[in-house]
């Protein structure tokens, strides 16, 4: 390591560094206690509320008429429901398009942050490359499908709010390989387990070849996981030896 | 600094020198970990004073056309200004978070003004407003606990308290309610005018940030207490406003934020800990001291009047940036109760029913500001904290 990630410095947010002004809060909380009855129970009871009136985000754009599907020997059915599997490539393609995105930012740390490593760079650049084939690989399914990959479906946009705060992190310039290398683990280990079920639900609808080009992407995320996880401690290991 | 001649005297820095690059405009952010809370305090407040800036002259320009250019010359930089100011708040403040700085903002900031105003009226003024933001902090430290599982603490670093002020639920007033007397212009000490514009403008663009932010979150209550706090903040923006003589000309108006900038700039120069940020503020009183003094030329231009006679006068000390704590508790104390009927302040028992009305139709379906609080009391490390009150 050429600088270290982690400094002990002037950190302002806890007790220890404001005991008197805590002390004093806490006399504030005795002389002027809660105004109102209940407990967090009434927030919730709140939130449920507005969950049942709630609308739904989107819909699924309609897959085009079977008549105008590509379709192959063994993938001859829409299955049950296909808007369910439409959806679940939709979120997969926004979540591979945008893991593009993310490693390009990550690649951008690895060699600058502190923690920067050159070997790293030549990993990640080969995932990234990984994460481009994979999201083609489901625009061809959803093609396959009669659906319409450029759509966004509602659990893609779910999934991109769900990655907005591993973006924060890793285009934070302040942020250290180390703790960007930790959200990226957040995306590699929803991205191994999404394409576990990807799989099942292809095989359940009837598609055993689009299920077969996906266990070759599960092979390849099992792999990025695990590298993701032996970096992760490889380097944690090394700033406290 | 005692008298604003002293200031006229340094002209600053001309307008034609005051530039920036993009890199400056969108330069390093404070730590929010390691920066004193009061260095963000200045921060948000100085945002506030620049954007009310832009606010003020956009409307002269609207009535004037002779003062267009001028106007439009000094707002660019203004802009500018804001811009490297508001972009040193870091990535990492969540928007609930930014928003208890807001309400620490509103609170210590309005608890050192109110001390420092010598008319009777208008200090009560601030001391009556101070009691809502002071209510607004507790409730949204309650729901940064609930809803993110953080503690308000970590942005306010001991220096301010977290107990209801007077209920928001209760804040809700008729429009006739929330107008309040006006100085008169003739007659107010130039820092009354001073305090007027400063909390006006920070009380705008609370409302501003809480209507901007307000549809990002994605939680019910949350959506509904912004909702509730933005309605307030629009009321605090009606009453500070309404404190200005209406009598006072564009021009007048213009003088008194310009001599307001160049006091609060000031004020931050002086008691800034972090030196990139100590040197922001003294370059921007410099750059300040150059729009009063082209206003004061175009004054006399325009208006064939001294800018003395708007200015003129001694200035108390600096705004001063710290805990307040011991003066908030006690104006909690004596006047949590008080209301407003008019333009006076009464016992609760002496509101009137226009007000009443208004409320209990808005709070016939709950409120969020309630719901979010109930049973809330602050502990560190959050109320999940069994031991927090041992801390």
């Amino acid at each position: 390591m050429s600088e270290p990630q982690v400094i002990l410095g002037t950190n302002r947010t806890g007790v220890q560094t404001s005991p008197e002004g805590t002390a004093r809060q806490l006399e504030a909380t005795r002389m002027f206690p809660a105004d109102v009855p209940g407990d967090m129970s009434v927030y919730t009871a709140e939130r449920e509320r507005a969950i049942r009136e709630a609308d739904l985000i989107g819909s699924v754009p309609p897959p085009a008429t079977t008549k105008g599907m590509v379709k192959t020997a063994l993938d001859k059915t829409i299955g049950k429901a296909p808007e369910v599997l439409i959806d679940k490539l939709g979120e997969r393609l926004a979540f591979e398009r945008t893991g593009v995105r993310l490693y390009e930012a990550m690649v951008a740390k690895a060699t600058s942050a502190p923690g920067a490593d050159p070997a790293l760079v030549e990993t990640l650049r080969s995932i990234q490359a990984d994460e481009l084939e994979h999201m083609n690989i489901v625009r061809e399914a959803i093609e396959t499908l009669g659906g319409d990959p450029t759509a966004m479906t509602p659990c893609a946009d779910v999934a991109g709010v769900k990655a907005m705060g591993v973006l924060q992190v890793l285009t934070d310039p302040r942020t250290t390989v180390s703790q960007s290398m930790s959200a990226i683990l957040t995306i590699e280990l929803e991205d191994n387990a999404a394409w576990e079920l990807l799989i099942e639900l292809a095989q359940k609808g009837g598609h055993p070849l689009i299920a077969k080009r996906f266990k070759h992407a599960l092979e390849q995320e099992e792999t990025h996981l695990a590298t993701v996880r032996q970096f992760i401690r490889t380097d944690l290991l090394e700033q406290v030896s | 600094m005692t008298k604003i001649d002293n200031l006229l005297d340094n002209k600053g820095t001309p307008l034609d020198k005051q530039s920036f690059t993009w890199r400056e405009l969108a330069g390093k952010p404070i730590s929010k970990l390691d920066d004193d809370a009061f260095t963000r305090v200045r921060v948000i407040l100085m945002n506030g004073v620049e954007s009310d800036a832009l606010r003020l002259k956009h409307f002269g320009s609207r009535f004037h056309k002779e003062l267009q250019l001028p106007l439009a010359q000094i707002r660019r930089v203004e802009q500018h200004q804001m811009t490297s100011i508001n972009w040193l708040l870091s990535a990492d403040h969540s928007p609930l978070e930014t928003t208890v700085a807001y309400e620490q903002v509103a609170i210590e900031v309005t608890a050192a003004v109110a001390q420092n105003e010598p008319d009777p009226y208008q200090a009560q003024t601030y001391r009556f407003g101070l009691l809502e933001d002071f209510d607004h902090l507790y409730r949204y430290a309650a729901m940064l606990d609930r809803l993110e599982g953080k503690d308000a603490n970590n942005i306010l670093q001991g220096y301010t308290d977290l107990v209801p002020g007077r209920p928001t639920s209760e804040h809700h007033r008729a429009p006739g309610d929330d107008l309040r007397d006006n100085y008169e212009k003739d007659n107010a000490a130039l820092i009354t005018k001073i305090h007027a514009a400063l909390i006006t403008g920070a009380e705008y663009q609370t409302h501003d940030y809480y209507m901007n932010i307000g549809p990002l979150f994605a939680d019910p209550v949350a959506r509904a207490l912004y909702a509730e706090i933005a309605s307030v903040e629009e009321q605090h923006v009606t009453q500070y406003g309404s404190l200005q003589d209406p009598a006072e000309t564009f021009m007048e108006k213009w003088l008194v934020h310009e001599a307001m900038e160049v006091y609060t700039y000031a004020s931050c120069a002086e008691q800034e800990e972090n030196p990139r940020l100590k040197a922001m503020w003294e370059r921007f009183v410099d750059y300040e001291l150059g729009h009063l003094n082209l206003a004061c030329e175009l004054f006399k231009k325009y208006e064939r009047r001294d800018p003395a006679e708007v200015l003129a006068g001694p200035l108390p000390r600096m705004i001063e940036f710290k805990s307040q704590r011991d003066f908030v508790r006690e104006t909690l104390s004596r006047e949590v109760d008080l209301r407003a009927h008019g333009i006076d302040y009464v016992p609760k028992e002496k509101e009137a029913r226009p007000s009443l009305d208004y409320r209990a139709q808005l709070n016939s379906e709950g409120v969020p500001a309630n719901v979010v609080s109930a049973g809330y009391t602050f502990k560190p490390g959050t109320e999940l904290n069994e031991v927090g009150e041992q801390q």
